[in-house]
């Protein structure tokens, strides 16, 4: 069999990250035979159990480190450990997000801070960690995940859309300082995605967001996660730079 | 093997370019073909294989072969 990927994951207990993980692992198509997958976690340390559990594979591993994903020297340490552990780094997922919704006009700066480090500052501290081992490989896949928020803003939102957005202009960037080493940089902008962040919304709203989604549904988490897997294969070896969106038809551009 | 051929080792390799090539006033974007990353790549295997760590004002000094050698031979002593 041939050798596994190794892949690192932010954000990989919950929702979309966890739904990466899993695919990652245990897909089998695409030119990805197999990842072992180090995903870094900052809640529920008990879904790193549930995850093998739910993996059950014997042919990956899967490791599960704590870290605050918005410090950079816990991202530099983290990404240390998990590249000893599975033995170096070909892909990297950055998936780490949360939100704090709140009018403009009530949001607080620290609300404004918190989104832009989680979001968009643990990308720069995963990539920034990760780069030297595939600039030295001439190999690797990095995959960061944005949402359409950060394409269409959205109101309420208004310290996530920019993270998700300043998330799109770094993948651009770095795509093109890395591709002549052999490393794609793309990013996924999910819609509408059923996941404990967008079960906080009522029904209300969830029918008002239905009427813009011309596929009729909400999206699952999986369905990000193959798209995400996609662009970790060596089918995707002359995509780079590019923004997939995930949205069931939302945007259309 | 003296620190020049070291140094004159790790260029090859990662420049990919003929030993030949590798005079001491090289210039490793303007004579031997180094692209801004390559100059980052060569910093960071300097710091690898000498084990020392070399400070992003000091690495943007190191143009040439021969301000590698001088540079290293200073700092190792």
């Amino acid at each position: 069999m041939a050798l596994n990927k190794r892949a690192i994951v932010t954000g990989g207990t919950r929702g979309i990250g966890r739904a990466i993980v899993k695919e990652l692992a245990t897909k089998s198509c695409c030119g990805v035979l197999f990842s072992d997958v180090a995903f870094i976690y900052n809640s529920c340390d008990e879904c790193v159990d549930e995850i093998r559990r739910e993996v059950n594979s014997d042919e990956t591993k899967i490791f599960g480190f704590k870290a605050d994903a918005s410090s950079y020297e816990e991202a530099e340490a983290t990404v240390e450990m998990a590249v000893k552990e599975l033995g170096g780094v070909d892909i990297l997922v950055n998936n780490a997000g949360i939100t704090r919704d709140n009018l403009l006009l009530r949001m607080t700066p620290e609300e404004f801070d918190q989104v832009i480090n989680v979001n968009l500052k643990s990308v720069f501290n995963y990539t920034k960690a990760v780069i030297k081992y595939m600039i030295k490989q001439r190999y690797g896949k990095i995959v960061n995940i944005s949402s359409v928020v950060g394409v269409i803003g959205n109101a309420g939102q208004s310290n996530y859309a920019a993270s998700k957005a300043g998330i799109i202009g770094f993948t651009r960037a770095t795509a093109k300082e890395l591709a002549t080493r052999n490393i794609t940089v793309n990013a996924v902008a999910p819609g509408f995605i059923e996941t404990d962040m967008t079960n906080k919304l009522n029904e209300k709203q969830k029918d008002a967001l239905l009427q813009n989604i011309p596929l009729q549904r909400f999206g699952k988490p999986e369905d990000v996660a193959k798209v995400v897997a996609f662009l970790c294969s060596s089918d995707a070896d002359y995509i780079t730079g590019q923004v997939i969106n995930v949205d069931g038809g939302m945007v259309m551009s | 093997m003296s620190l020049e051929e070291k140094v004159k080792d790790i260029i090859v390799d990662k420049l990919g370019v003929a030993p030949e090539k590798v005079k001491p006033e090289a210039h490793f974007i303007d004579d031997l073909g180094a692209d801004s990353l390559d100059t980052v790549e060569l910093v960071m295997a300097f710091e690898e294989e000498f084990n020392v760590e070399i400070p992003d004002e000091d690495a943007q000094q190191i143009t040439t072969v021969k301000a590698a050698v001088d540079y290293l031979g200073k700092k190792i002593g």
